[in-house]
């Protein structure tokens, strides 16, 4: 059973391929009932159920990110209609950290080149450096670690998530056009936390805001839902903030432990930033511009659920292979890929600008959402931030700072 | 310092009188998608006269053959509004099939062909029966409508697959597909029927088609000094019959650009309100008036002087603009 589907697999790769080469010659309309051209995806995904979430009023969704690629994938076969093109997204997920290169080999073996890694960063760079990975394009959806774009940069990944430094620049040019220029950062005890405060210091200091304090957050909230439990936290807050002179409190928790129970909490009376209150991020349920509504309706449809920021990425990642198969009349995965590179390549992805790969870290260049549950309060770059060749370059890290030595891929 | 207010005032309409012998009789119709009403502005004072409440999300909106009455495309409702205009009332409503857009109509005024943006589809409607005749997949976020003046073609645009979808009105057939630049929006005919132009919201071009080799003749770019090149993102398209003329609406940069239609030449670029969207030309071809989005107004362009009149304040969030004679 397993063999005969390998080898099917074999033969749909080997149609993929001959039809993708015959595909970049192919005109306007392609004839009626010629068969179209397969392009086959990858979409790898580590998953570790979450824990208890923190807030019953937001369960993690079980298809988070997978859902944004199906939606892209949708897109892509209502354009490959006119081009004779047809788009088939191969889900694999894995659950044992043990079993992803595994997958990932398979999917190799199968013939996709093109592959989604919805993958932690410690995985993506294990993939990534696999002998199986020379030939793919991995597309991260998942990991937003400054260093898989800076010293651990590879020349097989593009990133559709903006790293954290993109985000930390995004909320600290808005603290600063609001004036709000002193500020407490507020760790929490996770890697993440404290790579996110990183990114928030470097932030601060690019764009001359004031680190007041840095202050680890170390209370276990564990009793915050039980009855009365709202005493408790409280009063932790109350003492946690006491004394202290700040502007607004910048908070790091991005598995959104604890970040929530600081509002309306504080000693003084001042708004959370960061991970929680206003988030600086990709995608959010507020966004309606530019002709957001219409991605936001069309993934409701889908998905029945709201549109994440792993789903947008995932939804980028997916439309950005095939609008360069669109452009080149192409599914052959080397020609996208080099589409994709060059300077031709511009994305619209509901910011109102074109979005395009920077050349030193592979990074996806974009504009940044700053929002809460209910409001998009802002959108980042700001006013006045200015560039020499492209504002969006003022979030993160540019060209001529990157460590990322990688050579041309 | 009350005088000074009377002479100035009087001076500003002595001047308004001076540089605008607008004796027209006509009467022109701004959709306000968040108002939720139809501003109706008269032509000659150029002053809101009436306001017409029409439903949910007013978007794209048309005038019939006969003068008579206003098609809107009430997004929300998934439907369209026909509006009486010796009444200003709502007479009666037309399927559209869900959340309309952009529409056009056929020459003869019998047959709408409407863009629902969330179906991927074109729904092409009989007005008397009030009927749908077809529906026409098409690219993803269906948005630009127009047909060719002999009502042979529609053009439709789609705004993520970034096509011109060329479609048969007779047998209901997409016939080319042309690649445009980012996030197409307004496809607009010549009136001799030769080309199509194509305007790339984010790709910040309009694309020239010509309409029997289906290829793209030529690609008008925007540079305009001081602006930044993102907030260039043409949308609202008008060709003069003689096509000496286009009018090309740039959104947040908040100008129009003169364009010979002819040569393809960006001559100017007029300073108008914010967030500049759709045109209407006046049948005369002396004025086009614009929505302004986020300035809530329309601004009036004198098209022989190229430069602009006087900014009129509609509804909130103006989208579409048509004229009636």
């Amino acid at each position: 059973m397993r063999i005969r589907k390998a080898a099917a697999l074999a033969a749909t790769f080997l149609v993929a391929f001959i039809c993708g080469a015959h595909g970049a010659a192919a005109q306007q309309a392609p004839a009626k009932g010629a068969e179209p051209s397969v392009l086959h995806i990858g979409y790898l995904r580590f998953r570790i159920e979450p824990r208890y979430p923190h807030s019953f009023v937001e369960i993690p969704p079980k298809d988070d990110g997978i859902a944004g690629a199906r939606v892209g994938l949708a897109d892509n076969n209502t354009t490959g209609r006119f081009m004779g093109q047809r788009f088939e997204l191969d889900e694999k997920a894995v659950e044992a950290v043990a079993d992803v290169p595994q997958a990932f080999k398979a999917m190799v073996e199968a013939g996709r080149r093109l592959v989604v890694a919805d993958l932690p960063a410690s995985l993506l760079l294990e993939v990534a450096d696999l002998p199986d990975a020379k030939e793919v394009t991995l597309f991260n959806v998942a990991a937003p670690d400054d260093r898989l774009r800076g010293e651990d940069c590879r020349a097989n990944v593009l990133h559709l998530l903006p790293s954290r430094a993109m985000l930390a620049d995004a909320l600290v040019q808005y603290l600063v056009a609001k004036r709000w220029r002193n500020i407490l950062l507020v760790p929490g005890p996770k890697e993440g936390d404290r790579a996110f405060a990183e990114a928030a210091k470097r932030a601060i200091k690019k764009f001359g805001a004031r680190l007041v304090a840095e202050k680890a957050w170390e209370h276990d909230p564990g009793a915050q839902r039980t009855d009365t439990g709202h005493y408790a936290i409280s009063a932790e807050v109350a003492r946690f903030t006491q004394g202290l002179s700040y502007d607004v409190l910048l908070v790091a928790d991005e598995e959104k432990g604890f970040g929530d129970d600081l509002l309306y909490r504080t000693t003084e009376p001042r708004p959370v930033v960061g991970t929680a209150g206003l988030v600086p991020t990709a995608w959010a349920r507020p966004h309606e511009q530019w002709g957001a509504t219409q991605l936001q309706n069309r993934f409701r449809r889908q998905a029945g659920r709201w549109m994440s920021e792993r789903d947008y990425a995932a939804w980028m990642a997916v439309r950005s292979i095939g609008e360069a198969a669109t452009r080149t009349r192409s599914t052959a995965p080397a020609k996208i890929v080099e589409y994709l590179r060059s300077d031709a390549f511009d994305l619209a992805a509901f910011k109102g600008v074109k979005l395009s790969f920077r050349k030193w870290d592979g990074q996806l260049r974009q504009p940044i959402l700053l929002a809460n549950a209910n409001s998009l309060v802002s959108v980042s770059p700001q006013p006045g931030f200015l560039h020499q060749f492209s504002e969006l370059d003022t979030l993160g890290i540019d060209r001529p700072e990157t460590s990322c030595r990688m050579g041309s891929p | 310092m009350k005088r000074t207010a009377a002479s100035t005032l009087g001076l500003a309409v002595s001047l308004a009188l001076l540089s605008a012998p607008i004796a027209s009789a006509e009467t022109i119709y701004v959709s306000n998608e968040k108002d939720n009403t139809i501003t109706v502005v008269d032509g000659s004072k150029l002053e809101v006269v009436a306001t017409i409440p029409v439903g949910e999300r007013p978007r794209g909106i048309l005038l019939s053959k006969d003068g008579k009455s206003l098609y809107v495309c009430v997004s929300d409702e998934d439907r369209i509004a026909v509006v009486d205009l010796d009444t200003n009332k709502i007479r009666r409503h037309l399927p559209s099939g869900s959340d309309p857009e952009l529409f056009a109509l056929s020459p003869d005024g019998k047959t709408l062909y409407v863009a629902n943006e969330d179906d991927n589809l074109v729904t092409v409607v009989d007005i008397e029966a009030a009927q749908i005749r077809g529906e026409i997949p098409v690219g993803v976020e269906p948005e630009g409508m127009g047909v060719s003046p002999d009502g042979k073609f529609l053009v439709n645009t789609s705004e993520t697959t970034n096509m011109a979808h060329f479609i048969d009105t007779a047998s209901h057939e997409i016939v080319a597909n042309v690649l445009v630049d980012s996030r197409p929006r307004v496809a607009e005919w010549t009136a001799d029927g030769e080309q199509v132009w194509v305007s790339a919201e984010i790709g910040g071009t309009v694309s020239v088609i010509d309409s029997k080799s289906r290829e793209i003749v030529h690609k008008i770019a925007f540079e305009i000094p001081g602006v930044a090149q993102e907030a260039v993102q043409p949308v609202g398209i008008r060709i003069t019959r003689d096509r000496k003329k286009a009018f090309i609406a740039l959104g947040p940069a908040n100008r129009v650009a003169v364009v010979d239609g002819k040569t393809y030449e960006v001559r100017k670029y007029l300073l108008v309100g914010q967030r500049v969207w759709n045109l209407a030309l006046s049948p005369d071809e002396k004025r086009v008036y614009t929505t302004n989005g986020v300035s809530n107004d329309m601004s009036v362009i004198d098209v022989d002087a190229e430069r602009v009149t006087k900014s009129v304040g509609v509804g909130q969030l103006p989208w579409g603009v048509v004229v009636r004679p």
